[in-house]
């Protein structure tokens, strides 16, 4: 993710649109950083967690990710914060909490 | 790449991310996540064809894309007609031999305004002329994308701006269009309700609705923490406490014939779905019985219908 | 070995789609074009054509349909007329700026209100800024021929635009006339196969008809108004080919005896065949006259019309359409304006008749030329004149 950076429309003339304004790179838009509207943020607790997978499951923005050892991990360069896998977990093992002052 | 899967009980989910990650859907939206589970259900063989709306807008804007299925979207009122050119062309060119014989399944995918007001007309059409697609309506009962107007999806006594609560109004003086009644009227194989809150009834709903041959239609309740004014993390609930009250029935309709997939002996007061969203504040007690008294009548009149159809 | 056969210019579309062996048509019916949509489920229903056809509730549905096949990769024709054409004027937009080929062939039709089956171009004068290639047709042969062309023009992985093809409601559609019919080695070798670049295809995952934020929205159009004005070196290329194969060679803009001519006729559509047995008759009595048929109308063939009407002193412009409130005969105000820097151009003066199917006899001709020379010598105060319509006109000019 580090190597591209996102394309945005000032980038254009008029000469590099496609034909039809057709999009052909597939998820392109995976490169916006929507962990920059976050108010709040959620911390995981390991020891807590049962990796029952509800977190993954009910976010709205694919930001958690499975991990090779069966457990999870927020993706903070998308998550928005919204809370609803803290509040989903059978565990209480998801917190939200103020997101850092920058 | 070999595909991976997490387990849920008897339940595989992919945990391939058919809809991309940053989308610019409401922090906590509801459809956002209904959307990403209908896209597991679907797999990778499907082309969607995309009303305008909260998915369309949220999901392709110029230059970058987070779809990663074939996706096209045309205008806001003709989704099933978009989706009748895709589907029948795709089978004309397959019969022509112009293309080898795929599986590839048609979607339409629109919101409650593309489907119950100005998509109506094609929705129609298309479920009459038997087209072979799936059709996933997600309602957030209101235009929310252009800023929660009201549509005819919006709920008796919810707050829009364009059918506002004031002194002289509670909202919205109607009742919901009954849009999964109106699939069903057109006799089409297969009509389901489905919530995120219950996400693998959805995921088999959309799934089943995908494998069926001719028409198929899933109503997707999809809570909105903007327009319906709630707080961020209580999309899941929300839902939850829609099926429970009887405001959201989760159904199935095989041929005709009804299925309750989520029943209990004695709904939960509509109160408790309605009090933790802005949109309904304004309420007084007897506005909150007639809904209670209309979902009553609602849910008795769907459950004669599961008894009347088993026969 | 071509056959020679009687067609209405409805038949002679629809025959045309069939030798273009297209895969995919929806259409709504409407007066007077239903011959077309019918005509071609009788050639489905017989095996004669092997297409979808799907029966649409209206005509923005047929015309969305028609884009999702497109998308696909299916060869997909349309027709409508008047206020279908209306009807489905949102998705006429989309239909050229997310460049999905589509043939819609139109029988001009009058506007409503009031209602009027008969046949005007007030519903070609309502797209002329959709960004679809878009001819005349002037008989039954045209209408064939530019069928064919339209698949053939647009298609061409160079372009990759939609193409209406015009001709009048009822003088064309339900008129017989004789057409050649090519043979279909013939068709073959003119049309290639159908290939869409961007298919939606799960193998290949791409995004059709994403949004346009305001940084970008510029970029997308002017992409769109270069590729559309660019399509003129594949119009006169399809013309080319078209002659070299069925040996009739189109243009662009049609001049009809106007060598030396002082006062010239321009027309569009079938009205154009009447006057020309008026220019014959004058050419006969000596008179300096000769008439112009304009074909492509978009993309507007501004270099072919300057050349059309160098030397002559009077260039009259038929309309079949008001313009309301504005430049009166929409034709002529594009003639005007095409003709404004040139330094030495013709005295323009626009006539507008045949209305909501009011024919346009010799006489009515004979008329429009010389009240067009009186004009052109005399002046006038008139934005337009009118010819067939009863009452007089005047104070008109705002």
């Amino acid at each position: 993710m580090a190597a591209k950076r996102l394309k945005t429309g000032s980038d254009f003339t008029w000469q590099d649109m496609e034909v039809g304004n057709v999009v052909t790179e597939p998820g392109s838009g995976a490169l916006r950083r929507t962990g920059d509207w976050r108010s709040q943020r959620p911390i995981l607790d390991k020891e807590k967690c049962n990796k029952c997978g509800l977190c993954w499951l009910y976010c709205p923005d694919a930001a958690i990710k499975p991990l090779e050892d069966g457990y999870y991990e927020i993706d903070l360069f998308h998550c928005k914060g919204c809370g609803i896998c803290a509040k989903s977990c059978p565990k209480d093992a998801i917190t939200m909490i103020e997101e850092e002052e920058k | 790449m070999t595909e991976k899967f997490i387990k849920f009980g008897k339940n595989l989910v992919t945990t391939e991310e058919f809809l991309a990650e940053g989308h610019s859907f409401c922090t906590g939206c509801g459809e956002a996540l209904a959307v990403r589970l209908a896209c597991k259900a679907l797999g990778r063989n499907v082309i969607i064809a995309n009303a305008t709306g909260c998915i369309e807008v949220c999901t392709s804007p110029l230059p970058v894309t987070s779809w990663r299925v074939p996706w096209i979207h045309t205008l806001f009122e003709n989704v099933a007609a978009t989706a009748s050119g895709v589907e029948a062309g795709l089978r004309i060119l397959i019969k022509k031999g112009r293309m080898p014989e795929r599986d590839i399944k048609c979607v339409a995918v629109a919101g409650d305004g593309g489907t119950s007001d100005i998509g109506i007309q094609a929705l129609s059409g298309a479920f009459e002329r038997n087209h072979d697609f799936l059709y996933l309506c997600f309602d957030n009962e209101a235009y929310m994308n252009t800023g929660i107007q009201r549509s005819s999806a919006t709920p008796y006594g919810a707050s829009t701006t364009t059918a506002p609560a004031g002194k002289l109004s509670i909202g919205q003086t109607t009742w919901k269009k009954n849009l999964p009644e109106i699939a069903v009227a057109h006799n089409i194989p297969y009509v389901a309700t489905a919530c995120p809150s219950y996400p693998f009834d959805l995921m088999n709903k959309v799934k089943k609705g995908a494998e069926v041959k001719g028409p198929a239609y899933v109503h997707i309740f999809s809570p909105c923490p903007t327009g319906w004014r709630h707080a961020s993390d209580m999309a899941i609930e929300l839902g939850r406490l829609a099926v429970e009250t009887g405001i959201f029935p989760l159904y199935e309709v095989e041929n005709g014939r009804y299925k309750l997939n989520v029943d209990r002996p004695k709904l939960k007061p509509v109160e408790e779905y309605l009090k933790p969203q802005g949109r309904f504040r304004h309420l007084l007690d007897q506005e909150i019985a007639k809904i209670q008294e209309h979902v009553n009548e609602e849910y008795a009149k769907l459950r004669a219908k599961v008894t009347c159809s088993a026969s | 070995m071509s056959k020679r056969v009687g067609l209405e210019a409805s038949h002679a579309a629809a025959e045309a789609a069939r030798m273009a062996d297209v895969d995919f048509i929806a259409a709504y019916p409407i007066t007077p074009q239903t011959h077309i949509p019918e005509r071609l489920a009788e050639m489905v229903a017989d095996g004669e054509l092997d297409a979808a056809y799907v029966p649409v509730e209206s005509e923005h549905s047929a015309l969305s349909a028609c884009l999702g096949a497109a998308a696909v990769g299916a060869r997909t024709f349309t027709a409508t007329a008047g206020p279908g054409l209306e009807y489905m004027h949102n998705v006429v937009y989309v239909a050229s700026a997310m460049r999905l080929p589509v043939v819609m062939t139109i029988a001009n039709r009058a506007l409503s209100a009031p209602l009027s089956i008969w046949g005007d171009h007030s519903d070609a004068m309502s797209v002329r800024d959709t960004g679809w290639i878009q001819v005349f047709c002037q008989n039954s042969q045209e209408a064939f021929d530019m069928t064919l062309w339209a698949f053939r023009v647009g298609e061409d992985s160079k372009i990759l635009l939609p193409v209406m093809v015009h001709f009048d409601g009822f003088h064309l559609t339900h008129v017989t006339e004789p057409v050649i019919l090519p043979e279909q080695e013939e068709v073959d070798r003119f049309l290639p196969p159908f290939h869409y670049p961007f298919a939606l295809d799960p193998d290949k995952p791409m995004t059709l008809g994403a949004f346009a934020p305001p940084d970008i929205y510029s970029e997308a159009k002017m992409a769109q108004e270069v590729a559309t004005r660019k399509s003129r070196a594949v119009v006169l290329q399809g013309f080319q080919e078209f002659g070299d194969i069925f040996g009739r060679y189109y243009h662009p803009v049609e001049p009809y005896k106007t060598e030396g001519a002082s006062t010239l006729l321009l027309t569009m559509g079938s009205f154009g065949e009447t006057a020309k047995t008026v220019i014959d008759t004058k050419k006969d009595k000596g008179e300096s006259v000769g008439l112009i048929n304009l074909r492509l109308w978009r993309p507007f063939p501004f270099q072919e019309l300057r050349q059309a009407v160098k030397g002559a002193k009077t260039l009259v412009v038929f309309d079949r359409c008001i313009s309301f409130g504005g430049p009166g005969g929409p034709v002529a105000s594009e003639i005007k304006s095409a003709l404004y820097d040139e330094k030495e151009r013709p005295r323009a003066v626009s006539f507008i008749g045949g209305l909501g199917g009011r024919d346009m006899s010799a006489e009515d001709f004979e008329y429009v030329i010389d009240r067009g020379q009186e004009i052109a010598e005399k002046g006038s105060e008139e934005l337009f004149e009118t010819v067939g319509i009863r009452g007089e006109v005047t104070g008109i000019r705002g």
